[in-house]
């Protein structure tokens, strides 16, 4: 056989030495600006400060990050080469079946490692309220993230109006709590059946539409809905919102002050903290983003799942085998905008305010970016990106005006680095492993 | 060969506005054979298919498939997919469309979506993992391995299709349009980039199919290696019209046809195709 096969090279120690000075390099540059030099507020004047042990510390960091990471992305790579060449058919469904027997996915692993840091965050940080508050947000973008995977990354339907189905979520609980006195849990389901309707009402019209007129479309109906409810002031209180929704309880207590009726801490005799509500509320959202990456992972090895990934692929071969595109490209603007809903009665309940302001344009491009940059389809690489692009800004409020500056710049490096997101490789969701009938 | 029509054409034009594709076409395709459709290129072939499969709205004419337990059902009134589905008549495509990032056994699968999608349950079952499903799903794969495993393709089973040579898309192709359970199997230039051992390999496995499955076959090629060897019965196109039919000695033999397609040196030679 002469057939050329892409051996993937491994890099030598030197090289990733050599990888990891130049990374530290880069460290460096940003860092003087960043990390080396802060200003401090000496009685009406700023004066520059400098911290260079910080900034040793930092590029030090970076040094050992870089060369930890080339060795895990080996480990990634390695696994995924088989499934990637396909100029030496044999040796990749070996690779594969390979990969399959070793049992051990580094992005589980890291998958796991991941829900375990979240589970124990609050542990370490239990009083510190802003770190909490972040992590919060961050687990709404996760799940947000995972929501809208299913329609872009999945089914392939570039979807610009997601918040849509957000600001129908928060809505519907806002108003049926306020106004009707629903709790949280009760409200939950209809919120996201109300979203999935809403995910199918935006779906049939567009279904002949796909890449960027889909988009336009879709950006169209985010701002419709985001209109009215600017200007449906009877329903939605207009720009003013909806104020006091009421927080979520635990069957039937809440988290209010002692002496109070209903109060948790009266009930388990243990000091009121208005932290324990925050922790409570964080663990909420990581239960339901858990639940969302379970069901979507799911749904992905299911009929209907290969589906959506069939009609991203090619929608005239679905055709010729018999797919009726129409309802699957519904199913998964259904599913998409169901999951939205639910992040959405969720950051109702979190907030107790709510009004149109938080349902603009640029956060369906936050979420559309965390799903590309993260890797089409990828449920880690959604977790990866919205931890970049939500504490990326948080990490440069020390230098207010140049942190969307920061952002923009992240965001072309990964698309130069990697252009097909952090992790760009597909997993296939079945692998056939011969078994001991034929050689 | 039963004897039976299978398929009947009656008076198909498919016009373009001025540009009239098809012109008045009428034919019966038997049951249990192979019929191949010849014709130079834009001579209205892939057009037939569109027609057939749903893809195109014929502007006249009525297109009927005798299904076997179903009776007659006209196929210019179907959606494309419930041809594939209810007429079970399946169709492959000039240039290739696998789902290029999907591997090829997630592509057999994919082709037998409306069996599985009804055993989960629109995924209740499936989410549930219900006995009945995980049935369904694993004969689904054993259903896909085995005809991998007729075409040769065992080794391939965890590629991606995209990433497969030229060749062998084309046989991933016929396996997974096999996994739809097709009843009439439109196969469109599928010896296009094969080399001679492939094409021989092609020609045993369509008179396998014909003769052990009992599928019928619509073959539009270019290679007479294929089409005069396998074909029972063979339709020559040029500019939208039949121009002459019969069997294979027949149409070598065909003034016309010589003149419009195979080229007056008369030796077994096709002329090469011009693309």
């Amino acid at each position: 056989m002469t057939a050329i096969v892409h051996a993937h090279h491994t890099p030598t120690l030197s090289e990733r030495l050599k990888d990891a000075s130049a990374a530290a390099f880069i460290a460096l540059i940003l860092g003087i600006p960043m990390i080396g030099m802060t200003t401090v507020d000496q009685g009406g004047f700023l004066a520059v400060m400098t911290r260079w042990p910080q900034l040793a510390l930092f590029v030090g960091l970076t040094f050992a990050g870089r060369i930890l990471f080339s060795l895990a992305l080996e480990t990634i790579k390695r696994r995924s080469q088989g499934r990637k060449s396909g100029k030496s058919a044999a040796s990749a469904a070996e690779a594969a079946n390979a990969a399959l027997k070793r049992g051990t996915k580094p992005e589980s692993v890291i998958g796991w490692l991941a829900v375990g840091i979240a589970v124990a965050l609050p542990i370490f940080f239990s009083e510190d309220r802003y770190i909490i508050d972040i992590a919060t947000s961050v687990l709404i973008y996760i799940m947000l993230g995972w929501g809208l995977n299913v329609v872009v990354g999945l089914a392939g339907l570039l979807d610009l109006g997601y918040v849509a189905f957000y600001a129908v979520g928060a809505y519907t609980y806002a108003l049926l709590s306020t106004q009707f006195g629903w709790g949280f849990w009760e409200a939950l389901p209809v919120a996201g059946g109300l979203a999935a309707l809403f995910g199918v009402l935006l779906g049939w019209p567009t279904l002949r539409l796909r890449g960027d007129y889909l988009a336009i479309v879709t950006l169209g109906f985010g701002e419709i809905i985001r209109l009215l409810l600017v200007n449906w002031t009877e329903l939605s209180g207009g720009p003013n919102g909806i104020t006091s929704i009421p927080r979520p309880s635990v069957f039937g207590y809440a988290f209010l002050p002692p002496d109070t009726e209903g109060s948790i801490a009266d009930l388990l005799g243990i000091e009121f903290s208005p932290m324990h509500r925050l922790l409570f509320l964080y663990y909420l959202i990581l239960l339901l983003a858990l639940l969302t990456n379970l069901f979507v992972t799911a749904m992905r090895r299911l009929p209907l799942g290969r589906a959506w990934e069939a009609v991203r692929e090619d929608e005239i071969a679905c055709k010729a085998m018999g797919i009726n595109v129409t309802t699957v490209k519904l199913s998964a603007f259904a599913i998409g905008a169901m999951l939205g809903g639910f992040a959405g009665v969720f950051f109702a309940a979190r907030q107790g305010f709510i009004s149109p302001e938080s349902f603009t344009f640029s956060e369906s491009a936050i979420i559309l970016a965390i799903v590309v940059l993260g890797g089409m389809g990828s449920q880690l690489g959604v977790v990866l990106a919205a931890l970049v692009l939500v504490m990326l800004p948080e990490l440069g409020r020390d230098f207010a005006e140049y942190r969307m500056l920061l952002f923009g710049f992240a965001m072309i490096v990964i698309m130069v680095w990697r252009p097909g997101g952090i992790l760009a490789n597909r997993a296939p969701t079945l692998i056939h492993v011969p078994t001991g009938d034929k050689a | 060969m039963t004897g039976k029509t299978l398929l009947s054409v009656q008076n198909l034009t498919m016009r373009f506005g001025g540009l009239t594709a098809i012109d008045n076409l009428s034919l019966n395709v038997p049951d249990q054979a192979i019929t191949g459709i010849i014709g130079p290129n834009g001579a209205g072939k892939t057009t037939f298919f569109n027609c057939l499969t749903g893809f195109y709205k014929p502007t006249e004419g009525a297109v009927t498939l005798n299904h076997p337990t179903k009776g007659p059902i006209r196929l210019a009134d179907l959606p494309s997919h419930k041809v594939a589905q209810t007429a079970q008549v399946v169709r492959t495509f000039q240039n290739i469309r696998l789902f290029a990032q999907m591997t090829v056994l997630e592509n057999l699968v994919v082709a037998q979506h409306n069996a599985l999608q009804k055993a989960s349950m629109f995924s209740i079952a499936g989410l549930l993992r219900l006995p009945g499903y995980r049935k369904a799903a694993d004969e689904a794969i054993e259903r896909a391995l085995s005809w991998l495993k007729r075409l040769n393709l065992m080794d391939i089973v965890n590629v991606p299709a995209g990433a497969l040579p030229y060749g062998t898309q084309r046989r991933v192709e016929i396996a997974r349009a096999l996994c739809v359970n097709p009843l009439l199997l439109c196969l469109d230039e599928p010896a296009a980039g094969l080399n001679p051992k492939e094409s021989a390999e092609l020609n045993t496995l369509l008179l396998h199919l014909v003769q052990e499955e009992g599928v019928s076959i619509l073959l539009i090629e270019h290679d007479m290696s294929v089409v005069m060897n396998v074909s029972d019965h063979i339709c020559v196109l040029n500019y939208g019209r039949k121009i002459a039919e019969g069997t294979p000695a027949e149409i070598r033999v065909d003034p016309n046809v010589i003149k419009a397609y195979l080229g007056e040196d008369e030796d077994d030679q096709p002329v090469e195709k011009a693309s």
